[in-house]
């Protein structure tokens, strides 16, 4: 496989959250608006990128009985690290990223493509791919952001887009979108979407419905 | 004596699943990292210190400049910051013989000598313990007072949040409310945060006729003095910051210190 | 007590309330008896890392708690994560190997759900949640209790409904991971209605 495809895969045939599941509970959390979700998209790039780094780095020596708590450990001590000196350095990034902080160590994507490949890969890879996932992560979020911040509120990074009835205009903002389940109807919708035009995505049931001339007669 | 990189290396070179080699990459992982957080904390919480006080005077100067004519007042009365002063809480008291400078609520709250503990019907902020002492913000312009700010906090939706809560001389209206620190759902709870809401405050009455403590973040629309809007999606954010402010001006909040405010002035 | 017990399960509940834990939670529900075996890890887990955890935390990391030893001003709570997540990781591979000494009926159907635990971001929230709220040792060890419950109720009654849901024509795009995001939403939904219940 050429380094290209380790960014490009992820993003939509092997996204993380619209297919390895991954990551997905901060998804739900930051979308109510398109400013916190690319704010929360850079971050995880960040740590995704640089974790992938420190654990391919030091793959050959991590025991396998303990290497979850050490790569959990090292994941964790990284984006503290990264924490503390934005608070000091940059303090007005840091004042709009510092609830996302903890949302980035319970972030699964991290843990789970340290665990998938880079225990496994070279450093250039394994950065490549923490880049492409996080490039995928951030494609699904900045998507679920907009539509929900456009239908929720009519705007979009807090610049009126719609105009809402309370300000004269037409608009009636849909209150479901400001919850957070508005987020699992849209993620629905785009798994939706990927897996019309790349049918390879489909799940197989296992109980088909017998539908038009194989159902069976009464 | 081997030299202590040729340790190294043998240790390096044990196979993986050996005893030695776990036990040691454990230790090594743990103690490197606690050692790297433990130094970039400790290096930069002076850095990081300045800059929380730095915005806690900002939040502080911004919250004077949304009332109006304060700048003017401050002018007359010839001060360019607020007064601080600290109270007993249990008596409503000045205590002069505590440094404002160093005195920190927050630590005081978490030692049995200076705080106590809530009885749980009363403590309805989710506080657990309050401090025996806190920090009031006063301007006065030749012994009358102006505005007061009371300090409060409270456990939101997930989070706990920190505010500024400004007070007319009537002692019952609100001139301004300014949250300094929250953690609430991005988008959401934390939209307490805007300027745009905290708007709604100025003007509205903290109690009722017979002194109850009236004033509420409601779902929806709000009515009447005493309501304010709440956020839609953050019922219960506005809850918390109901029952913060419900919690800091009764009884175990600054009940006393209004009390006696309004009987005896400053 | 059982009023933070009941709280945790319902209105707080992880899963519904809060979407923590949701990755496994949409992943590991195909089938109910799966389901009940991660609902039953993940209550034995959060009871034993939410307490212990709470003693860690008031023990060696709250500001003051050196005082003893004679360094009052030593505090450490910017570890919190760190530790944290360290006694997660560390109880789940005791508790696996205990498991497998002691109880091997149990450890062959908890077994393989156990590592999956240490990603579930449900057992490091209810945690992190017990130091926001201050809670007491009884407390934390009702809440950890009370919000593994919840969180395993909800996986089990999902794991319930998706098993309903393979004999239903679904679009084909939407089958499987499509429709169990739709269903989670839904119960969410449902779940919201437990907010306005009790103080």
């Amino acid at each position: 496989m050429s380094l290209r495809h380790h960014i490009t895969r992820p993003l939509i045939e092997q996204n993380p959250i619209t297919l390895q599941i991954l990551g997905i509970c901060s998804a739900l959390a930051v979308t109510t608006s398109l400013t916190t979700a690319l704010t929360m998209s850079v971050a995880l790039t960040l740590v995704l990128c640089g974790s992938a780094a420190v654990i391919s780095l030091i793959r050959h020596h991590i025991p396998g009985s303990i290497r979850l708590i050490v790569q959990i450990t090292i994941i964790a001590s990284m984006v503290i690290v990264i924490d503390e000196f934005l608070q000091a350095y940059a303090f007005q990034i840091s004042q709009r990223l510092s609830i996302f902080v903890g949302l980035i160590v319970t972030n699964c994507l991290v843990l789970g493509r340290a665990e998938a490949f880079a225990m496994r890969n070279p450093v250039l890879p394994s950065v490549l791919d923490g880049l492409g996932n996080g490039l995928g992560y951030s494609l699904i979020l900045l998507i679920v952001g907009a539509i929900r911040e456009l239908l929720g509120a009519g705007t979009l990074m807090g610049r009126t887009i719609l105009t809402t009835q309370a300000e004269g205009g037409w608009f009636q903002p849909l209150d479901l979108m400001q919850l957070a389940p508005s987020a699992f109807f849209i993620i629905a919708l785009l798994i939706w979407v990927i897996r019309t035009v790349w049918t390879r995505q489909v799940e197989t049931t296992e109980y088909p419905l017998r539908t038009g001339a194989e159902r069976r007669q009464p | 004596m081997p030299s202590p990189m040729a340790l190294w290396r043998a240790f390096l070179a044990r196979p993986n699943d050996d005893r030695i080699k776990t036990f040691g990459i454990a230790v090594l992982v743990a103690l490197v990292s606690a050692v790297v957080v433990s130094v970039t904390s400790v290096t930069l919480q002076p850095l990081q210190e300045a800059h929380l006080e730095a915005e806690r005077q900002a939040r502080i100067e911004a919250m004077l400049d949304t009332l109006p004519g304060m700048r003017a007042l401050m002018e007359e009365a010839g001060v360019d910051a607020l007064e601080t002063r600290i109270v007993s809480l249990s008596d409503g008291r000045f205590a002069p013989e505590i440094d404002p400078a160093s005195y920190d609520m927050r630590a005081a709250a978490e030692l049995p000598e200076t705080s106590i503990a809530l009885p749980p019907e009363a403590d309805v902020a989710g506080l657990k313990r309050r401090a025996n002492f806190a920090p009031v913000y006063l301007l006065q312009r030749d012994g009358d007072l102006m505005l007061v700010v009371l300090p409060v906090h409270g456990t939101g939706y997930q989070s706990t949040i920190r505010a500024m809560l400004a007070l007319e001389p009537d002692l019952n209206t609100v001139a301004a409310l300014t949250v300094t620190e929250q953690g609430e759902t991005p988008g959401l709870g934390a939209r307490i945060e805007e300027p745009d809401w905290q708007a709604l405050w100025p003007g509205k009455e903290i109690a009722d006729q017979t002194g109850r403590i009236e004033i509420r973040v409601v779902r929806g629309e709000a009515s009447g003095p005493h309501q304010v809007d709440g956020i839609s999606g953050a019922t219960r954010t506005g809850n918390g910051i109901t029952n913060m402010l419900q919690f800091w001006l009764g009884e175990y909040g600054y009940a006393p210190f209004l009390d006696r405010l309004e009987r005896e002035g400053l | 007590m059982s009023e933070l017990f009941l709280r945790a399960v319902f209105a707080d509940n992880l899963a519904l309330s809060f979407f923590l834990g949701i990755c496994t939670f949409l992943a590991v529900s195909k089938r109910v008896e799966t389901a009940i075996g991660l609902g039953l890890a993940v209550i034995v887990v959060q009871t034993i890392t939410v307490p212990v955890n709470n003693l860690i935390f008031n023990g060696l990391l709250l500001d003051g708690a050196w005082a003893w030893a004679g360094l009052p001003d030593v505090d450490l709570t910017f570890l919190k994560l760190v530790a944290f997540i360290g006694v997660i990781a560390a109880m789940v591979q005791i508790l696996e190997m205990t498991l497998d000494r002691y109880v091997p009926a149990l450890y062959r159907t908890l077994g393989i759900f156990l590592p999956l635990i240490t990603v579930n971001c449900a057992i490091l929230g209810g945690s992190l949640f017990m130091v926001e709220r201050r809670y007491d040792f009884p407390e934390a060890l009702s809440y950890g209790f009370g919000s593994g419950v919840g969180w395993a109720l909800a996986i089990i009654t999902f794991a319930a409904i998706r098993e309903r849901l393979r004999y239903s024509d679904i679009p084909a795009g939407l089958q499987g991971l499509g429709s169990a995001f739709l269903v989670t939403g839904l119960m969410s939904l449902g779940f919201s209605a437990f907010a306005g219940v009790g103080p």
